[in-house]
């Protein structure tokens, strides 16, 4: 389980992380916050792509706080979606499976099952710029999930999508998550996605957790006027 | 100009200019050509050895290009730092400078009649060519991208591998496809640093043809290299067809970082530092030469003694033309440009690719093709108009190119909403098409103005004892003998450097904030 401990982060004179800790253990743990307080910084420092000023990272007891990203196995999906654009889709799905030394013949039946998880088998040798929104984000989840990773990290994965789309891909992922057994943190702004992702919520603000627990907790003792209103909207 | 009728007439110009200045002397040069001569001229042992250091020069000044640029491409492409424009502006310098003065400056440094001369020459133009070309792409790049590779298990150097080159792969190849063009049709620094030892093809044309009056042999060396030439735009067009990769660019602000740890601060600045230094060192060491013994050299320009043609009359001469050439450029580059913009997708690719056609070939092409072939209808071969032609037949390219994308950028909706602001129609072409075109067109008859002035291939063909010119004159300088003749040169190139960087500059101001594909 993941254990992140005080953790301070600044960029110039801005403080991007305040002291932050939280844990994650089996279960999808939702990071929610308005934008620009935080939540992709903390978690480009937990998947190692930003070293902490202050505090540390543990992963099952073992310090990662300054183990290279590529070595932490952790997957991360961005909300830009970052797919490779030299590459067709069955290409993006196989890069961390190549990453990770996976034989060729092993290798083409796990991009096969990871696309047929996100619906999207027949995309296979499609070109990336073809794409729709919908399909992109498929397939950038298909290529964060099939190396199965040991956490998967997801950055306002929905953010560009509109409604419609997004309530029938929340379900969708939350169903995912909990057939591969992955613990995951989902970071967004909207609580009604939180909400439909998971129990556990953390509130951010301005670089801290504020508040942490079930939404009925926070619901019920909101411990100030500013997660009252913001959760309550 | 919405008709049909008027399209037509306005495409008259610049079809006419095109036609009689360049599509009709090649054709000449090729009739002239082509004959039992012909397989002389190409089997012989001496043509052999210029094409294979023709071919083998070029490669190896790319490479080396890239080799020199690529540490301060990548600097530039990571980080902000105080003075990181002020960089990128200085490494365009040397691309913009004529090539009498580089060749200069590398005579200054002691370098005449050796390879290193010629290739260090070469690199010293071509530098902002890759930085300008990756480092638009790579410094804009989103590294999400290169994020997403780490995360799912890629080193940094196989992130860099497998991820960041093949995304900069056709910026790569494009910078080098340009470098190598560039260095293939090498005329004014191969003929300043290489002596009769080192020829281009450039070179022995213009040699056989003004030396030992073989046109015959000239021309179908002419034709030779414009094989070469358009084989090598087509190879690439088809390479950027193929491998084109559908490419969200972010704004720069967000891709690059503060310099924030000393092992970052000694990478910046010492990348900065040793690229700068070897951009400089040539520059300085002419102003420096220009100043050996006083101010000889310089007392030598007002008073040049018995020499034919007066440094005075030369820049004279430079101006007007520069003035002449731009004015003409602009003419035909505006039109061109505004038909290209407005026409439909067929007839305007295939007017953009043969005003480009110019610029691809060479400068020695162009000005051999004149004396060829301008004797009809009426003989132009010996008048003073041939120069100022000449550059603007070089120059148009440029214009278009400088002109094309904010002409594009003048949609309906800007003069509607002109209009619904209450302009009336007179008023919405004032304030907004000549508004946004005359900038642009500023900025292309200022790009023509410094072609004209460091011109050297096509002009020494043409120049007359009436119509010579800086560049020509220093050339000439160059090769007599005598100490004070010398530093003039020196003199004369500085005069010429601080011309074309103060032109190059003001357009840059100009430009700030615009677009441009140059």
């Amino acid at each position: 389980m993941l254990s992140v401990q005080g953790v301070s982060k600044q960029f110039g004179t801005t403080r991007a992380l305040d002291d932050v800790s939280i844990d994650v253990g089996d279960h999808t743990v939702a990071i929610l916050g308005p934008s620009g307080c935080g939540k992709s910084t903390l978690l480009r420092v937990i998947a190692g792509l930003e070293r902490p000023d202050a505090g540390r990272v543990y992963w099952d007891g073992d310090e990662i706080t300054t183990t290279p990203a590529h070595l932490r196995d952790f997957g991360l999906m961005f909300q830009t979606f970052a797919l490779f654009p030299h590459r067709t889709v069955g290409q993006n799905v196989s890069f961390g499976l190549e990453m990770h030394g996976v034989p060729a013949d092993e290798r083409d039946r796990r991009v096969a099952e990871a696309l047929a998880w996100v619906g999207m088998d027949r995309f296979r040798d499609r070109r990336i710029d073809g794409l729709s929104g919908g399909e992109k984000q498929r397939v950038a989840l298909a290529r964060t999930l099939a190396p199965r990773p040991r956490m998967v990290m997801l950055d306002e994965p929905l953010g560009s999508l509109d409604r419609l789309i997004r309530d029938r891909l929340i379900e969708e992922i939350a169903e995912l998550l909990s057939e591969t057994g992955t613990p995951a943190i989902y970071v967004t702004h909207d609580h009604d996605e939180a909400r439909a992702l998971s129990d556990r919520v953390a509130l951010m603000r301005a670089g801290r957790i504020v508040q942490r627990g079930s939404w009925r907790e926070l619901e019920r003792d909101p411990v100030d006027d500013w997660v009252a209103r913001f959760i309550g909207e | 100009m919405s008709t049909r009728a008027g399209r037509v007439a306005l495409a008259a110009l610049p079809v006419a200019f095109i036609g009689y200045l360049f599509v009709y002397p090649v054709t000449r040069i090729l009739v002239m050509s082509v004959g039992e001569g012909m397989t002389d001229v190409f089997t012989s042992a001496s043509t052999r050895s210029v094409v294979w250091f023709t071919l083998w020069q070029a490669v190896a000044s790319t490479l080396l290009t890239l080799l020199v640029s690529m540490p301060l491409t990548a600097v530039l492409s990571h980080f902000s730092f105080p003075g990181r424009s002020l960089v990128r502006a200085f490494v365009t310098v040397p691309f913009v400078l004529p090539t009498v003065v580089v060749g200069s400056a590398f005579v200054a440094l002691g370098l005449t009649r050796t390879i290193w001369g010629i290739l260090a020459a070469h690199v010293f133009f071509n530098v902002a060519v890759v930085v300008r070309t990756v480092g638009g792409v790579w410094s804009r790049l989103d590294r999400s991208v290169v994020d997403a590779a780490r995360s799912l298990g890629a080193s940094p150097f196989a992130a860099f591998r497998r991820i960041t080159l093949p995304i900069l792969g056709p910026s790569i190849t494009a910078a080098l496809s340009i470098v190598f063009l560039f260095t293939f049709t090498s005329f004014g620094v191969v003929l300043i640093l290489g002596g009769l030892t080192y020829r281009t093809i450039e070179v022995e044309i213009y040699q056989r043809a003004t030396t030992f009056l073989d046109l015959e042999a000239a021309g179908a060396l002419a034709l030779l290299q414009l094989v070469g030439v358009v084989g090598i735009l087509w190879a690439y067009g088809r390479y950027q067809r193929t491998r084109s990769v559908g490419l969200e660019l972010a704004a720069e602000s967000q891709v690059l970082r503060r310099v924030s740890t000393p092992k970052e601060r000694a990478v910046v600045w010492s990348t900065v530092i040793a690229t700068l230094g070897l951009i400089a060192t040539p520059l300085a060491v002419l102003v420096a030469r220009s100043l050996r013994g006083g101010l000889a050299g310089w007392r030598f320009l007002v008073d040049p003694g018995r020499l034919a043609i007066t440094p005075g009359e030369a820049i004279v001469n430079s101006l007007t033309f520069a003035v002449v050439g731009a004015v003409i450029a602009t003419a035909v580059g505006l039109t061109a440009a505004s038909l290209i913009a407005r026409g439909s997708t067929v007839v305007s690719s295939t007017f953009d690719t043969v005003l480009m056609l110019p610029l691809g070939t060479s400068a020695v092409t162009i000005g051999f093709g004149f004396l060829v072939a301008l004797d009809q209808p009426v003989d132009l071969r010996g008048s003073v108009v041939l120069v100022p032609l000449a550059h603007a037949l070089v120059a148009v390219p440029f214009v278009v190119r400088s002109t094309l994308p904010t002409l594009r950028a003048i949609r309906p909706d800007l003069r509607e909403a002109a209009a619904t602001l209450g302009a009336s129609p007179r008023k919405v072409f004032r304030h907004v098409d000549l508004a946004i075109v005359a900038r642009a067109a500023m900025v292309g008859a200022g790009f023509a103005a410094a072609v004209s002035l460091g011109e050297f291939g096509a002009t020494s063909f043409i120049v007359r004892p009436n119509s010579v010119t800086i560049p020509t004159l220093i050339f000439r300088l160059l090769g007599r003998p005598g100490a004070v003749t010398f530093t003039g040169a020196m003199a004369l190139s500085v005069i010429l450097m601080f011309l074309t960087t103060a032109l190059i500059l003001s357009i840059d101001r100009l430009r700030a904030g615009e677009i441009g594909e140059f």
